[in-house]
């Protein structure tokens, strides 16, 4: 297979391009007695460059490639399939073949990996990319919401009927003053007066508290077909039920509703989401639809993550939000402000008409 | 018939061929479960030793803090300088467990440290582009299925124990051996993310089999005067297929003198020569392989193919 001299250019440009050519001067060449060696020695050169090249993209070394490495990348790595077809079919060199199949893989794997940075997903992310993963499990969003709704009612209901009920659905350090027959003085101490208060620490504390947790736990037990993620969300709202009825009792409903909305509104709505997320997942298993359940399981599963990272920063602004905002305004008019604000402000985020659509899911 | 049992075959083996858009066919060898469970010890121990570091840098710079702080005014600013440092430790550990998958498995190598050592990469299922949803989604699934549980145990341990430890050593069970109940050897995390677990192999590219440089220097002068010391009829290359004579290739770049003479003795029954001389032996095999490889790579540009010794 020798370069064949012509004197049209493009075809013998074409005949270098895509390997015939290209044969590298090499008195060796002369001693491969077998066909199938001299089809990999005219190649050899473009496949060993191909290679450098993917060793410098896997290594993250994008500076040491020039314009012309990047323009030839897709053609090197054609190339290099075109050879290992051909080469299946006409070679027996078992580690040639290996390797051209490994260079191959590899070449895919940059060719067709990952085509987003971390950064330009996060862009996607917030242009929209969160919202529309809100806005696709719907369903789940208000199966969520109305189990919430029940699991407060519910949690009222009982610790009404029977206050010994509360002492199961609340459970608090010993020397908490939020107990059944507390004092209105002590239950209103609980709300106010905290403005002394290291800010850090209760930022840190509320962060890393249970909300983290059990929005991660909310979303996983999803894996359970969801049934779990329903249960846990039934159990912190009853435990928020329980608490307003002894609020309630003492005319704290207000000031109590002030205290947990300044914050809640935005914490709530982000376990909300992490347990629709959860379901969305539960949901897509047990019912998969078209799909086979891998698949199901998988776009679900990918969509639910984009609303996870949202979650965990929806949390990240209900601790700042509980370790300032709660400790500076003492106002339960104003905190109830701060609360409806910040949830119309999450509900236009999710829900409000775009002019333009983000192209990811 | 030969390709169902092939398939049956590669689905026990691990191997899963991908059709790239080039309408290439690649195999992929699925990453084994102890290399895997390998890979995940390797990144907690290094996880494990930043945060040491982290810690002891902490405790010298506190007792550096005392040692400074004289006055009263002084004491509680050097106090609130370390609640800030604590909480940004926090903060960082947060980060840190967190943000280790994330950022190498979305890296160009789709591996972190620990994978990379052990030459395994994630790979999206079926051969689509590993996007970041698949690598949070995975990782998230992370906790519940590993950190969540083993802190269950430890906190069931130290307390009453008894139903509440059995019950999180079940979880804990029921997802460490999930990847051994499902064909793709998947994790929970795998499953709902779309991904799965692929070896990859760093090799060279191995000298020219039929090239002058391959033989041994000895035999160099005479190689090029005669290219084909032996010569040997087509019933005689007829009795091996391609596994003999790629089985014959890896003997030949192994190069070990003994396997070498023992190779040549087997073909020599076989063909019913005289077994050559130590000194011949190499350019022997060497010549052996080949006429044999250009015998069956010419029947492969016929479409004729012989798998082995045994195929007709």
């Amino acid at each position: 297979m020798k370069p064949v001299e012509s004197n049209r250019p493009m075809l013998t440009a074409l005949r270098i391009r895509f390997g015939a050519g290209n044969a590298p001067a090499n008195a060796a060449i002369e001693a491969a007695v077998l066909r199938s060696d001299r089809f990999r020695q005219a190649r050899e050169g473009d496949w060993r460059r191909l290679d450098i090249l993917i060793g410098r993209l896997e290594a993250g070394r994008l500076r040491g490639l020039s314009d012309a490495d990047v323009l030839d990348l897709p053609v090197l790595y054609r190339g290099a399939v075109s050879s290992l077809s051909i080469a299946r079919e006409t070679s027996l060199d078992e580690a040639t073949l290996a390797w051209l199949e490994e260079l191959v893989r590899r070449a895919w794997f940059q060719v067709y990996g990952p085509r987003q940075t971390l950064v330009g997903w996060g862009r996607g992310f917030f242009g929209g990319g969160w919202a529309l993963a809100v806005r696709a499990m719907w369903l789940d969003v208000w199966i969520a919401l109305a189990v919430m709704v029940a699991g407060g009612v519910i949690g009222w209901q009982l610790v009404a009927g029977d206050p010994h009920w509360y002492g199961v659905l609340v459970t608090l350090p010993a020397d908490d003053p939020r107990i059944v027959g507390a004092s209105r003085a002590a239950l209103r101490g609980v709300l106010f007066g905290h403005g002394q208060e290291n800010f850090l620490s209760a930022f840190a504390a509320g962060l890393f508290g249970n909300n983290a947790q059990v929005a991660i736990l909310a979303f996983a037990l999803g894996f359970g077909f969801g049934i779990p993620s329903l249960m846990l969300l039934v159990q912190n709202t009853g435990n928020a039920g329980a608490l307003l009825w002894l609020y309630h009792g003492q005319g704290l409903t207000w000031d109590l509703l002030g205290w947990l909305a300044i914050h809640g509104t935005t914490e709530l709505f982000a376990i909300l989401l992490a347990g629709a997320a959860g379901l969305h997942i539960g949901r897509s298993m047990a019912f998969p639809g078209q799909l086979s359940l891998l698949d199901a399981a998988s776009a679900a599963g990918r969509r639910a993550a984009v609303v996870m990272v949202g979650v965990v920063l929806m949390l990240v602004v209900a601790a700042t939000l509980e370790g300032f905002a709660r400790q500076l305004v003492e106002n339960t008019a104003m905190r109830l402000a701060i609360g409806g604000a910040m949830l119309v402000l999450w509900l236009a985020y999710f829900y409000a008409p775009r002019r333009n659509p983000t192209r990811r899911a | 018939m030969i390709a169902a049992a092939r398939a049956a075959d590669d689905a026990n083996s691990g191997i899963r061929i991908i059709v790239t858009p080039e309408g290439i066919s690649l195999p992929l060898t699925l990453a084994g479960r102890g290399a895997r469970l390998g890979a995940l010890v390797l990144d907690m121990m290094i996880l494990g030793l930043v945060m040491i570091a982290a810690v002891v840098a902490l405790v010298y710079l506190a007792g550096d803090l005392a040692h400074f702080a004289g006055s009263k005014a002084q004491q509680s600013g050097a106090r609130d300088v370390m609640q800030f440092l604590e909480i940004l430790f926090v903060i960082g550990g947060f980060l840190l467990h967190n943000g280790w998958f994330l950022f190498f498995e979305l890296g160009p190598r789709g591996a972190t440290p620990g994978k990379r050592m052990l030459g395994i990469r994630v790979a999206a299922r079926g051969g689509g582009p590993l996007t970041p949803e698949m690598i949070i989604a995975r990782n998230l699934l992370r906790d519940i299925e590993l950190f969540l549980p083993l802190a269950f145990i430890a906190m069931a341990g130290v307390g009453n124990g008894g139903a509440a430890g059995l019950a999180a050593a079940g979880w804990f069970a029921l997802f460490a051996f999930f990847p051994f109940f499902n064909r793709d050897r998947l994790r929970a995390g795998d499953l709902i993310a779309g991904t799965w677990v692929v070896e990859t192999h760093k090799r060279r590219l191995l000298p020219v089999m039929s090239l002058g440089a391959m033989w041994p220097a000895a035999s160099a002068a005479s190689v090029v005067l005669d290219p084909q010391p032996y010569r040997f009829g087509d019933a005689e290359l007829d009795i091996y297929g391609e596994h003999e004579l790629q089985t014959l290739e890896r003997v030949l770049r192994d190069n070990r003198a003994d396997t070498l003479a023992a190779v040549a003795a087997a073909i020599c029954v076989k063909i019913g020569w005289t077994a050559p001389g130590a000194a011949e032996t190499r350019p022997f095999l060497q010549a052996f392989y080949t006429q044999l490889r250009a015998r069956l790579e010419s029947g492969m540009r016929f479409g004729k193919r012989k798998a082995d010794k045994f195929a007709r």
